[in-house]
């Protein structure tokens, strides 16, 4: 360091942030997952101005600054529009590797994202072929469902 | 018409991964007493302060700006802080030149300071940038948002990961004549090429080191250089867009920019350039100070910037064209990719900028750089800025 060399040991104080939170999710996103819990299906919602199918939905299009109104089902096929593979651990994230893609569910406007499995991660070159933008996927459901967005991931279809 | 702006000092602490003999307010201190030297005035002709923060839990101290601003006397004088995660000191830097420009106030010190080593949880705070509800179950971090747009980059341009490690090796290369760099040992393509993935296609040397330090810039008004500067960078153009925060909307059928491309900076640009007089940004524009925290990024920008065609940054990298010898020299500071704090960072390219056209860039200098762009991108990919300074008015 050229300013303010440390002289001897460092004096460490210890401190501790401990925040809990109750997330209220809203009525928008409490249709989708009453949904996706109750009946495996996946629901965007229409813009009534640009048409826009919005996938994760919401109240809004935010583009058009109208409120959304129809619901409409998507997928469960789609279409993969970016993927990576994660081979390195991090603190509260789940432990590698992992594909995180996002995909346009079949009639949505927009590309959402979730885990893909299935996938033999051990070649990265292999893998990453596999997982190429445009291959077709699946939302595989989960059984029992929580009202989660975990209770779906994909699959290559 | 705005008040005519220029940068007139800058000061920034050496970016190193632990200051454990200072507190983020002596940390603060020390970049802005280096900036007064720089700039040849006192603290007391200083009439405003802008500071930029990113997220407080990284530093541990709730809305820690407050004491940032004790720390350097501002009292009575108003001070303000901004926030908008990565673009963090970039957008400190806007905010500090439409407080001159509007000419409501003659100097402005902007100073952004970050002590990221101080907690083990880091990954933790900024897990919780990402929405609760709908994302932040899917394990979306800084590292793969950037990833997603390398794949993206790698299928519609033919990007490769060899000229991404070509980015790597160049700012690394330029590290090392830049005291203040975090990471200045050079690596070599093979050393990159071979590094671990992180998130593929991005291996752990395509990615930015985090660290601590701080960076400081004082603007002045016309009047007042002219009263007392024989240096100045003056603040030519400044652009700033903003975008969706929802990654897949820039990506299904609907999409209106893709996440492949920073269409956005290229918005930003457009602004800055226009308002500066450059309509031809390879031959009016010497030297570029990019904020790229992972190798693909930088490839987007300098297409973005105008620097070459979209799909073409990745090759012509590969074949020297930003380097320090090359047409367009990016990043002889090392960019982000050997110093990254966090809150200080873009702040650190508009401060490295200022020094190339005022020629006290030291070792790193672009000789005879009279025009510099500066760039900041923060959120998730969603704010971008851009700033040109020159050495004429
Ligand atoms: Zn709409």
């Amino acid at each position: 360091m050229s300013d303010g060399a440390p002289a001897g040991q460092p004096l460490i104080h210890p401190g501790q942030w401990n925040i809990h939170y109750d997330y209220a999710v809203g009525d928008t996103a409490r249709q989708f997952f009453t949904d996706l819990r109750d009946h495996a299906r996946i629901m965007g919602r229409r813009c009534p101005g640009c048409q826009a199918v919005l996938v994760p939905p919401r109240a809004y299009c935010e583009r058009c600054f109208v409120k959304t109104t129809d619901w409409v089902e998507v997928g469960p096929l789609g279409t993969i529009e970016a993927f990576t593979i994660v081979y390195e651990p991090f603190d509260g994230l789940p432990r590698p590797p992992y594909v995180v893609a996002y995909v346009t569910l079949d009639g949505a406007s927009t590309a959402m994202a979730n885990f893909v499995t299935g996938v033999d991660l051990s070649v990265p070159a292999a893998a990453a072929q596999r997982l190429a933008l445009g291959n077709r996927v699946e939302a595989v459901f989960a059984d029992p469902r929580e009202g989660l967005i975990t209770d779906f991931h994909f699959r290559l279809a | 018409m705005p008040t005519r702006t220029a940068i007139v000092g800058v000061g920034q602490t050496d970016y190193r991964f632990k200051r454990t003999d200072v507190t983020i307010q002596e940390l603060t201190q020390e970049a802005a007493a280096k900036a007064l030297a720089h700039a040849r005035m006192e603290m007391g002709e200083i009439d405003a302060f802008v500071l930029g923060v990113a997220p407080d839990a990284l530093i541990g101290i709730d809305n820690v700006d407050r004491w940032m601003g004790q720390a350097l006397g501002v009292a009575p004088r108003p001070q303000l802080r901004v926030n908008t995660g990565g673009t963090t000191g970039a957008a400190a830097a806007q905010a500090g030149y439409v407080h001159v420009a509007s000419g409501m106030v003659r100097t402005v010190m902007v100073v952004a300071a970050d002590k990221v080593s101080e907690s083990p949880d880091a990954q933790w705070v900024l897990n919780t940038a990402m929405d609760p509800v709908y994302e932040r179950s899917i394990a979306l971090n800084a590292i793969n948002m950037c990833s997603f747009q390398a794949v993206r980059q790698m299928q519609q341009y033919g990007l490769t990961e060899h000229q991404l490690a070509s980015v790597a090796v160049r700012s690394r290369q330029n590290a090392g004549a830049n005291p203040h760099a975090h990471l200045r040992r050079p690596v070599t393509l093979d050393e990159v090429l071979s590094s671990r993935y992180v998130c593929w296609p991005l291996k752990l040397l395509d990615c930015c080191p985090r660290s601590s330090g701080a960076c400081a810039v004082i603007m002045a008004a016309e009047s007042v250089v002219a009263a007392g500067h024989t240096r100045a960078a003056w603040i030519r153009g400044m652009g700033a867009t903003s975008n969706t925060i929802y990654m897949g909307d820039k990506m299904g059928p609907g999409r209106r920019t893709d996440h492949a491309d920073w269409d956005e900076l290229a918005l930003a640009a457009a602004t800055a350039y226009r308002r500066a007089g450059i309509s031809d940004p390879l031959a009016q524009i010497d030297v570029a100070e990019i904020y790229a925290p992972f190798t693909c990024t930088e490839i987007a920008a300098v297409e973005a910037l105008g620097f070459c065609d979209k799909g073409r940054g990745g090759l012509l990298s590969e074949q020297g064209m930003f380097a320090m010898d090359g047409p367009m020299p990016v990043n002889p500071s090392g960019g982000v990719l050997s110093a990254n704090p966090i809150s200080a960072t873009a702040l650190a390219r508009v401060a490295e900028a200022a020094l190339q056209v005022m020629g006290d860039a030291g070792a790193r200098q672009v000789p005879g750089a009279r025009r510099a762009v500066a760039t900041g991108i923060g959120g998730t990919l969603q704010f971008h800025t851009c700033m040109v300074l020159a050495s004429d008015m």
